[in-house]
């Protein structure tokens, strides 16, 4: 009797020697570099070439580098600020497209993408040009009657505010897009029934619908948390001599030579990132009961 | 004399294009069990929902309870309504879905709870008061959406075919609960649906629509036994529909030339004239293999089509002269035996009293 051997399907990849390898091979060259950087975090020597011993002085050693503690503030505090501004207006735009019919609703909803498909270096050179100009015409009140405006925006953390507007403008799009696509699944007569039931507009909105959209908006936040958090395209064009965001005072650090501790402030913002990306995708997992 | 609980009185809804309910009136009595027959598309759903208020903008009235309804919105209205999908509140446990609609209007927790209670007990849900919408069944949710429209002791109780996502065995039982249920709490039903066996089996009264309009409204047994036009003859249950001719009016009945059938006449108490189907149930049609008594009322001889066979009865398709097709309901009992072949010339014949005149 012949023996039969299965033919391999088209999408049985997974079976394939080769691919496998191929796939190892990827993920060592994708996650090397990053265990790399956490592993010599840890280690007690001033270069990032021999494995000299294990070490926690160089966490020590950033946290007392007055400059990167600075730009590390300035990166959390514009994240948040931008996070709690971004996840209200992209939430409210999401709410907007998803609930009312208006004329050019496609193309307002494509225009409100935009920023996510923009190259970033246009984004920033876009919004460098514009600051400049308000910038000049700011100056021309020096004496006048606003001065006080331009003292204000030169106290901390309102003179961030210039990065955490950019940071916001880019990262609304993504909370946008991310609660609208929760909402698509949001069944109508949830709504119908809250009324039926005798709740008013507001009571429905809070106790139907909000829940239903929550994980979206949690998820959404936590997006443009990560997306400001780690932006440096965008700062480096607004970013000013006083406010300085982490990724930026990393890359002047960088071109006198990478030493332990920017290893060290480094790893701190990936375990950030990483517990961040961690609740988004608990909450992005999509719930089983609709309806 | 009683007042209708519910008077619809002129009620139009027009979408752009097409005329979803038009000029519709009637009247429902309290404590009565109502249904909304008709095919999809033809507003039954609108109208039930205009009762509810979700649906606005058509002209005419609604009054409910003496009050009319224009300008109330659905919050404030003195209906409930259980969902063709439930809707049932996929993030609140069973015992917080049927308490939400008292807690949204306010009502004292230590009233809720009582109330919560007494209702999941009427659907016989009590035991699953903690769990959540996604740990329960089709027919859980739908006790849930029930107990949940029942807890606020409306005065009506809508619902949007509430069957049709159910399989057939738990249908049928929903169907005697249901009608049970109404009787315990003795309030007035709407009920929705497309499925007339739902309809007759459940309501006392029914009302056929078809694009948009009251075709009849009826008792289940006048409605299948005295349609008033083609639409619901059709529509409901299975029927022949003869085409004939009107010859003559008199004494004994309505005289008519029809296909397949020659000269008949047929008892009716109503005017005839000019095209009219004759109508007739399969059931009342006996099927012999010998030509009966000319004096024994209408019959045809034909040949048999086709015979589709369900256990206790079958269907059979006799074709006749003319192009007429008859079908037979017949019993299978020791009559039918070795009479219902294929190609077998047969007579079916029936009493000139089973057969309806419908003009139109």
């Amino acid at each position: 009797m012949a023996r039969r051997t299965p033919k391999r399907g088209p999408l049985d990849y997974g079976k394939s020697p080769w691919l496998i390898l191929f796939g190892f091979v990827t993920f060592i060259v994708l996650y090397a570099p990053i265990a790399q950087l956490i592993a010599f975090s840890f280690n007690d020597s001033k270069r990032n070439i021999v494995w000299r011993g294990f070490t926690t002085k160089y966490y020590a050693k950033a946290w007392n580098d007055a400059s990167l503690v600075e730009a590390f503030t300035n990166s959390i505090t514009i994240a948040v600020m931008c996070t709690v501004i971004a996840t209200i207006i992209g939430t409210a735009t999401a709410l907007w497209l998803w609930r009312f019919r208006f004329p050019a609703k496609a193309a307002v909803e494509g225009i409100m993408a935009l920023p996510i498909v923009i190259p970033e270096i246009c984004m920033g050179v876009a919004v460098l040009v514009l600051y400049s100009r308000v910038g000049h015409w700011m100056r021309g009140f020096e004496s006048g009657p606003i001065h006080w405006w331009n003292e204000l925006f030169s106290i901390w953390p309102l003179n961030l505010g210039a990065i955490t507007a950019a940071h916001i403008a880019f990262s609304f799009p993504f909370v946008a897009i991310v609660v609208r696509a929760r909402l698509t699944g949001f069944n109508r007569e949830l709504e119908e029934a809250s009324k039926d039931l005798g709740a008013s507009e507001w009571q429905t909105f809070r106790n139907v619908v909000l829940p239903f959209m929550m994980p979206g908006v949690v998820a959404g936040a936590l997006l443009s948390f990560t997306l400001s958090l780690d932006d440096f395209v965008i700062t480096f064009f607004t970013a000013g001599p006083e406010t300085n965001t982490f990724p930026v005072k990393v890359y002047s650090l960088v071109r006198r030579g990478v030493s332990p501790d920017i290893n060290a402030a480094s790893t701190v913002l990936i375990v950030i990132t990483l517990f961040a990306t961690i609740i988004a995708m608990r909450m992005q997992a999509p719930s089983k009961t609709e309806g | 004399m009683t007042k209708p609980i519910i008077s619809i009185r002129n009620v139009t809804k027009r979408y752009p294009g097409v005329v979803a309910v038009d000029d519709v009136s009637f009247d429902i009595m309290p404590n009565e069990f109502f249904a909304l027959l008709g095919p999809s598309g033809c507003g039954k759903t609108t109208l039930l929902r205009m009762i509810a208020g979700l649906e606005t903008s058509g002209t005419g009235d609604i009054i409910v309870d003496g009050q009319n309804m224009e300008g109330v919105p659905a919050n404030t209205r003195p209906v409930n309504m259980v969902f063709q999908s439930y809707a049932v509140f996929p993030h609140m446990t069973v015992r917080d879905n049927v308490g939400y609609g008292l807690k949204v209007t306010g009502v004292a927790a230590t009233d809720i709870a009582p109330r919560v209670e007494d209702a999941l007990e009427m659907v016989q849900m009590s035991a699953m008061a903690d769990r959540k919408p996604d740990q329960l069944s089709g027919g859980q949710r739908q006790r849930v959406a029930l107990a949940r429209a029942l807890v606020k002791r409306p005065k009506v109780l809508l619902l949007d075919e509430p069957l049709s996502a159910l399989d057939a065995k738990l249908r049928e039982h929903m169907q005697l609960e249901l009608a049970r249920l109404q009787q315990v709490i003795g309030i007035t039903f709407i009920i929705v649906t497309h499925d007339q066996d739902e309809a007759l089996s459940m309501a006392d009264r029914i009302a056929v629509m078809e694009k948009g309009g009251v075709r009849q409204i009826a008792g289940p047994e006048e409605l299948y036994e005295k349609p008033h036009s083609r639409f619901v003859a059709d529509f409901i249950g299975k029927i022949n529909l003869i085409d004939a001719t009107v010859s003559g009016v008199s004494k004994a009945g309505v005289t008519c030339v029809a296909r397949g059938l020659g000269t008949v006449v047929v008892p009716h108490d109503g005017a005839a004239s000019g095209s009219i189907s004759l109508a007739v149930r399969p059931e009342k049609l006996t099927l012999s293999a010998e030509a009966p008594p000319s004096d024994s009322g209408i019959s045809a001889k034909g040949v048999i089509r086709d015979v589709a066979y369900y256990g206790d009865v079958s269907n059979v398709f006799v074709t006749c002269d003319d192009g007429l097709e008859l079908a037979v309901n017949v019993q299978n009992d020791r009559a039918a035996v070795g009479l219902l072949e294929n190609g077998r010339e047969v007579y079916a014949s029936w009493h000139p009293s089973d057969t309806l005149i419908l003009q139109e």
